[in-house]
């Protein structure tokens, strides 16, 4: 059974912030982390290069992140800043 | 990283390098998220920041380049600003950009992510203006590289820009502009693989750099402007205006004037004024010192050190004195090439002049400064001579010809014409790019055409009257004709028909019958008709016979009408008769009446827009078709086929069956051509073998008569199929009637089309594969029975199998005596022949060569019980469409 670690909902307004602050409590993780898209109707720059660290640091933990609820504009972000591929994603 | 590392590169500077491809990249996918009004918010307060800033940037660049003008500089990057936001504010470039409801088709924008911009050295701070507002209103982020002798004000000129976007809302990172750098930092970026365009405005190196990267490009080409100043211009504004141009910026502009071609008549006034408005006139001495000075003898371009200088420096560069303030030197050439140095491009203010002694004269100089470097660029004609304006702009090869106004700031777009605003020329393949236009945002755009099914528009056309039923030959009454010609054959006169047919004309005209022989017509016939139809003038054709002869008539009419009309020409191929290459003569030197009275019941052309035509000569036959040749008045009298003889009511009757039935099934049915085809078919079945057993049947006949004309009807706008392009084939080759060849194939090609196609065949009027439904409902029009799908088609193929065999018609292409040997001996012939067949393009299921042979071979092998089952088994393996 997958353990749940981290289970953060982004907020729409700070995304990045979030982003950093989720990125801290992957030190204490050990199994997978959760982040909920579904507030975040459009992201920034600092949105993304936020996202794109905190994969990193999970990369680097071995920790398996799943995005959920982003929605399509969002994703073909992720897409074109070929990040999409080091996430799951449900809906 | 990059997909080619340059050779000189350190670690530290690709990670500069990467690190500004990062943030472009970054930017350039949230900047997708953003709507129109989004991007509008933004561009302009970038505008006003550039109107603001464009003298303090016009004197960075004059500070920092040594070229050009200050107050022009401020001016161009006025126009980056000004005029490029007034030709792109109302424009769309997110989204839904246009729609073309009458096409069904709708163009959306995609933006091409992260743009590397080379920066010229000669409009540097204008055409970073100029970029950065292209960039926003298409959502697109750009690095920027300025020429190194242009960098501080360029990436002034980007700090301003980015400065101010971002305030508006733009994603960060959007601008960047390489600091310091050097070619190989260009190569590393334009080989980098997260770089969509390179949009490369400098000199021919970086231009052929950004061509040669392998990536998307555009580059603008090097310019030599031909201007021709003919006879009739207005002199003293063609005067000015070249002053005006030439001297912009120092001529910095690359569409700027280069040479004048000027007519003779008018060569000495056009220099007196040049020389009135502070040109001087270089004598000849002067000229060819100027050309060893300005242009490097070695390469035959431009020296550099003259680039973008006022004309006073350049006359004091070879010691020549003129006046304080001289603003262009003038040097008259002989002629163009290597041998005239100073006929090539020059970004200063010197200008050439050629005296021509003719039209023809000034027109080939002008291209041969146009092909000396300046192909695909720009040229300027000053005439008011409209035909001078339309020969020039067919002969010089240039993506702007500028007519009476200045060649540079004509080019600009916006300022002296309606071309689009713009700071890139594109020069085509004349000048190595992928485009002649003047660059503008479109350029930054994907531009997506999302197209919807398009029904093709259809038609339902039948001759202007149709006369049917007993005795309604006694309609010819009405028509008055002053001349009539009967076309017939030797049997009609026999039985009496042409008497028939006299005595229903008005007594006041004249008749005359021309007789031609019982068979399908051939050009020397139809052309010794014609003469008959000259000699009595006729106003009036009357076709009485069968399909031979009302086709003979056809043919006849038309070449009676339009003599110029080639039916060889008029025979060629076509996919779609609403594009057909070839048009049929609308232009008639006679006119006439064609009236066909069919005396068979079943090809139905007495309403068909088609004719045969036998080419004896090469031994084939020709079919022309075309709504021209459908006859204006078809008389549909049962009268004429009561005597026909059995074995013709069987196979006349089967071809109109096999009219309907293909009619019905094929891609361009309708509702209103199925109307005609399931009601012919209805009939058919019902009155054809009444009409085969009991010949003397009136009604019986009158039924088959006119269910051959409502097939045809049927047939006539929706076309036949495959059934037709076998029969075809297999009757030429073995001389078997065309109804009895018809009927050979007809329940092969029923069970054939009902399968699952190995091909479909593309119809964009038909939503899904429908041949097997619409057997289906025949089926049950004619109340065969049946559960399913499948058990209808196969009661169909049952019950034509009965009609075939109660009209005695043999059951397979075998029965014929036609030997297996010589029937596979013929097979490569017959496929060929029934695959180029037309009538096959509107069959539902597309035929491949292999099924062809397949059909062929069933055919001979024949018909009936035991083979429908075979068939039908194959048919559930093929999982027939239910």
């Amino acid at each position: 059974m997958t353990m749940i670690d981290v289970w953060v909902e982004v907020d729409g307004n700070s995304a990045a912030l979030a982003l950093h602050e989720a990125g801290k409590k992957l030190d204490s993780a050990g199994g997978d982390a959760f982040l909920d898209f579904s507030a975040v109707r459009r992201i920034d720059s600092s949105g993304l290069r936020a996202l794109g660290d905190f994969a990193g640091v999970a990369d680097e933990k071995g920790v398996k992140v799943t995005l959920r609820g982003v929605n399509v504009d969002i994703y073909k972000v992720l897409k074109l800043a070929r990040l999409s591929s080091r996430f799951s994603f449900v809906n | 990283m990059s997909d080619k590392t340059a050779t000189v590169i350190t670690d530290e500077r690709i990670e500069y390098l990467e690190g500004m491809v990062r943030q472009a990249k970054t930017a350039a996918a949230v900047f997708t998220q953003y709507t129109q009004e989004d991007v509008d918010r933004i561009v302009k307060p970038m505008v006003l920041a550039g109107l603001e800033q464009a003298q303090y940037l016009a004197r960075l660049a004059i500070e920092e380049t040594k070229l050009g003008v200050m107050e022009d500089k401020a001016i161009k990057n006025m126009v980056a600003t000004e005029f490029v936001y007034n030709y792109v504010k109302d424009k769309r470039t997110v989204g839904q950009i246009a729609e073309y409801p009458e096409r069904n088709l709708v163009e959306m924008a995609e933006p091409i992510g992260v743009i590397f911009s080379l920066l010229p050295i000669t409009n540097p701070t204008s055409t970073v203006l100029f970029k950065c507002i292209m960039a926003i209103k298409t959502r697109n982020a750009v690095i920027f590289s300025p020429h190194p002798a242009a960098g501080h004000c360029c990436y002034e000129a980007v700090r301003i820009m980015y400065e101010t976007a971002v305030k508006h809302g733009a994603p960060e990172g959007v601008f960047t502009c390489l600091e310091s750098h050097n070619l190989q930092d260009n190569d590393y970026m334009m080989h980098h693989k997260d770089v969509g365009l390179i949009d490369a405005t400098g000199g021919p190196g970086m231009v052929k750099a950004a061509y040669s990267s392998g990536k998307p490009a555009l580059g603008v080409g090097p310019g030599n402007t031909p201007v021709y100043l003919e006879k009739s211009a207005d002199l003293d504004m063609a005067v000015v205006d070249i002053i005006t141009s030439k001297t912009f910026d120092n001529g910095t502009i690359c569409a700027s004037e280069q040479t004048v071609v000027i007519d003779d008549e008018i060569y000495d006034i056009v220099l007196e004024k040049f020389a009135e408005l502070g040109s001087h006139i270089c004598t000849e001495k002067e000229t060819e010192l100027l050309g060893r000075t300005v242009i490097d003898p070695k390469t035959g371009f431009m020296q550099s050190m003259a680039v973008g200088q006022k004309a006073t420096s350049i006359a004091r560069m070879i010691g020549l004195k003129v006046k304080p303030k001289t603003k262009l030197l003038i040097a008259p050439i002989l002629g163009v090439g290597r041998g005239y140095p100073l006929s090539v491009e020059k970004l200063f203010p010197v200008l050439a002049v050629y005296r021509a002694k003719s039209l023809d004269e000034a027109l080939k100089v002008c291209i041969d400064v146009n092909y000396a470097g300046g192909m695909g660029h720009t040229a300027v004609v000053f005439s008011r001579n409209d035909e001078v304006i339309r020969k020039f702009g067919d002969l010089i090869n240039a993506g702007r010809i500028i007519v009476n106004s200045p060649g540079s700031i004509g080019a600009l777009g916006g300022v002296y014409n309606d071309m689009v605003p713009t700071f890139s020329f594109g020069c085509g393949t004349g000048g190595g790019n992928s485009t002649t236009d003047n660059i503008n945002v479109f350029h930054y755009l994907n531009i997506k055409r999302v197209a919807r099914r398009t029904q093709a528009h259809m038609w339902f056309r039948v001759p202007n009257e149709i006369y049917f039923n007993m005795n309604a030959v006694e309609n010819l009454r009405k028509f008055k004709s002053r001349s009539t010609v009967i076309i017939t054959n030797p049997a009609m006169e026999q039985i009496g028909h042409v008497d028939t047919v006299r005595r229903n004309l008005p007594p006041e005209t004249l008749v005359h019958v021309s007789v031609i022989p019982d068979a399908e017509p051939e050009v020397k016939v139809i052309m010794h008709g014609v003469e008959g139809l000259n000699f009595y003038r006729a106003d009036q054709i009357i076709a009485l016979g069968g399909g031979s002869v009302i086709d003979a008539a056809k043919i006849m009419k038309l070449k009676y009408e339009s003599p110029e009309a080639d039916l060889e020409e008029l025979a060629a191929p076509f996919l779609d008769l609403r594009k057909r290459v070839v048009q049929y003569p609308t232009e008639k030197i006679n006119h006439s009446r064609l009236v066909a009275i069919s005396t068979t019941s079943g090809t139905g052309s007495e309403v068909t827009p088609f004719a045969v035509l036998t080419d004896r000569e090469h031994g084939r036959k020709v079919t022309l078709a075309d709504y021209s040749l459908t006859p204006e008045v078809a008389i549909v009298d049962p009268q004429f086929v009561m005597s026909m003889p059995k074995g013709l009511t069987a196979d006349t009757g089967i071809d109109c069956l096999t009219h309907a039935l293909e009619a019905g099934v094929s891609i361009y049915a309708s509702p209103y051509t199925d109307s005609n085809a399931f009601q012919a078919i209805r009939m058919a079945f019902k009155y054809l073998p009444i009409s085969y057993a009991q010949p003397n049947d009136e009604e019986a006949r009158t039924m088959m008569h006119n269910a051959a004309c409502i097939a045809a009807i049927a047939f006539s706008n929706a076309s036949v199929g495959v059934n037709h392009a076998l029969a075809h084939a297999l009757g030429a080759r073995f001389h078997i009637a065309h109804g009895r060849a018809n009927a050979l194939m007809l329940p092969h090609v029923i069970a054939y089309n009902a399968g699952v196609p190995t091909k479909f065949m593309p119809s964009p009027n038909q939503r899904g594969y429908i041949a097997h439904k619409k057997y289906a409902m025949m089926a049950e029009l004619l109340g065969l029975g049946g559960n399913t799908v499948e058990e209808k088609v196969q009661n169909l193929v049952i019950a034509v199998e009965q009609l075939l065999d109660q009209l005695a018609i043999p059951r397979s292409i075998a029965e014929l005596g036609i030997s297996k040997e010589d029937f596979e001996r013929a097979m490569p012939e017959l496929v060929k022949n029934a695959f180029d067949d037309p009538s096959g393009r509107s069959n539902p299921r597309m035929p491949l060569l292999s099924e062809l042979v397949e059909l062929f071979w069933s055919a001979y092998n024949g018909r009936g019980p035991a083979r429908i089952k075979e068939a039908s088994q194959q048919r559930r393996e093929d999982k027939v469409l239910v």
